[in-house]
């Protein structure tokens, strides 16, 4: 028996859905590159500079999750539109090496985006080793979070129009409701709870007590720990247990 | 020998409604076997569950022993399918997508190259590897997914309905493909074209409301028709019963006569002098489906299943 290379696996994933695009259609790169700064920009601008560190920190967390979006549509598209999804079933890569390699391959895409975000960081975010590793961390468990939910949301769809319809709706929960590239106090009280349905305000607001733009108290800050370490594995686990793979 | 086995395999959709019911045939895992019938007869579900893309109802299938069902992980290391409109990945080269398949089975990337070169080369079309899927012809494209499986190292391919939508010639050329598959390989493939499985296959199965109709060689099915011989009345016009033998309603609309040759021969005489248009030949894998099914095969009846 054929003795498999589980990096060719993983490889084969991130070639596909990154690498190839790339050399194939260079345009990418630059969409890559461009995608996280829209929002950082205005930021910046409207706030005269001050919520640069929170915006690029923003940006960063963004990224991640539009690793989770893309990765949903990008999946349905593989799925529904080439049937890749059935002819690996049919083969002996197993649904967790597809979705690490998938998983890895948007990283690979928002590589562009992610080393001028760090650069940036670098620069104008001021912590302890410890709080950059925090940061990374909190960066990770939203990635695990965001790619979770999309490899869960595109085993369920059978048609890309149905799976831009939950890309929307989870862009919006993820995207626009939680304050990533300001503080929460800037949302006004009654709309500050309909914050905190998203994942995504608890990392931020432990990035923003991080780099020192907030001063939540240590109880709330390992609140904030907990419910993102909780939903990530939740999600994860969902996704490898009710994901479709082979259908009933 | 090799064995593909299905045990009373049923699937069902919807509560009360069958895709599939009760399959139950065995058949040796070697050359080609054609599975046919018409839109809706349950040929996608039956090659689904047997490439471990779906489950079954109810029943077990095995292949050379492995459980289609409970040992699908071992069984993924011997199959590879094409599932029905599939399609090579449109930004790839062929090359690009030949070799990242071969990767996800784990091959290393040298490997998986030489062996997409081969398989390109075997199929006449290692001129198109290096250009994109997007702008290749359909033969070319439906060549590459073939390639594709054929240069893995699977035993046991799949292959639902391989030639559809293809011109005649690109089809032509594909069966030459698939006859030279099946010198090292197990091909399972589904179709509606009768002639590709009187031409490819050694064994075929028919199948029609989800039910298996008839399982055997050309020669074997012909015998389950009670007469050797078939005249097509290809004129419009009302034909008398034949003194022996039975009348079938042709795909056309036009009527068909089974019957012994001296009847045919007898049956023929007298249209001559009627100057009605007909035809006269042994049986066809087509007459022997429309006797089987009794119906004809363009007689549009989609189910559910094939648009899954």
């Amino acid at each position: 028996m054929l003795k498999r290379n589980r990096g060719s696996q993983l490889l084969a994933s991130i070639l596909v859905n990154a690498i190839y695009a790339m050399i194939n259609y260079p345009i990418v790169l630059i969409s890559t590159l461009l995608a996280p700064f829209s929002l950082l920009i205005v930021i910046t601008f409207v706030s005269h500079g001050t919520l640069l560190p929170v915006a690029i920190a923003g940006a960063l967390i963004m990224t991640m999750i539009a690793a989770g979006t893309s990765m949903q549509q990008d999946l349905s598209h593989l799925k529904n539109d080439f049937k890749l999804q059935d002819m690996i079933i049919s083969s002996p890569t197993s649904a967790v090496t597809y979705l690490v390699g998938m998983a890895l391959s948007e990283i690979v895409y928002s590589i562009p985006a992610l080393v001028v975000l760090v650069i940036l960081g670098a620069i104008y975010i001021s912590t302890t080793a410890i709080g950059y590793l925090a940061i990374a961390a909190v960066l990770g468990i939203m990635f695990v979070f965001a790619v979770s939910l999309g490899f869960l949301l595109s085993t369920l769809t059978s048609d890309v129009v149905q799976s831009w319809a939950f890309a929307g709706i989870v862009s919006t929960i993820l995207s626009a409701l939680p304050p990533v590239y300001y503080p929460i106090t800037y949302i006004p009280l009654p709309y500050q709870y309909l914050a905190y349905l998203s994942p995504a305000t608890y990392a931020a607001e432990i990035i923003q007590n991080i780099i020192g733009l907030t001063a939540f108290s240590g109880t709330t800050i390992l609140a904030d720990w907990i419910v993102i370490i909780a939903v990530a594995t939740a999600v994860s686990y969902i996704a490898i247990k009710k994901a479709r793979w082979r259908e009933n | 020998m090799k064995v593909l086995s299905c045990n009373n395999i049923s699937k069902s959709y919807e509560r009360g409604k069958y895709a599939l019911k009760d399959v139950k045939f065995s058949i040796p895992a070697k050359g080609i076997f054609a599975l046919i019938g018409r839109n809706g007869a349950g040929k996608t579900t039956l090659i689904r569950i047997l490439s471990t893309q779906l489950l079954p109802t109810s029943g077990r299938a095995t292949i050379d022993g492995i459980d289609v069902t409970r040992q699908e992980n071992r069984l993924r290391e011997i199959i590879a399918c094409v599932p029905q409109e599939a399609r090579a990945i449109g930004w790839l080269t062929a090359r690009q997508f030949i070799v990242s398949y071969l990767m996800w089975r784990g091959f290393s990337g040298s490997e998986a190259n030489k062996r997409a070169v081969a398989a390109a080369k075997k199929l006449r079309i290692e001129h198109y590897l290096d250009k994109q899927n997007q702008k290749l012809s359909g033969g070319t494209k439906r060549k590459v997914l073939v390639a594709t499986v054929m240069a893995s190292e699977a035993e046991i391919l799949f292959l639902d309905e391989p030639t559809t939508g293809l011109d005649p010639i690109s089809r032509d050329e594909l069966w030459g493909t698939l006859m030279t598959l099946k010198k090292d390989h197990f091909v399972f493939l589904t179709t509606h074209y009768l002639e590709e499985a009187e031409r490819l296959a050694d064994k075929i199965g028919i199948l029609d409301g989800g039910r298996l109709k008839a399982l055997g060689t050309l020669d074997e099915l012909r015998k389950k028709v009670k007469y050797p011989y078939c005249v097509k009345i290809l004129s419009d016009v009302k034909i008398e019963k034949p003194k022996v033998g039975e009348i079938v309603k042709g795909v056309d609309g036009h009527y068909q006569i089974v019957t012994t040759e001296h009847e045919a021969n007898r049956i023929s005489r007298k249209l001559i002098s009627k100057e009605v248009r007909f035809s006269m030949s042994p049986l066809t894998l087509d007459d022997i489906f429309y006797y089987i099914v009794k119906k004809p095969i363009e007689e549009e009846n989609y189910a559910e299943e094939e648009s899954r």
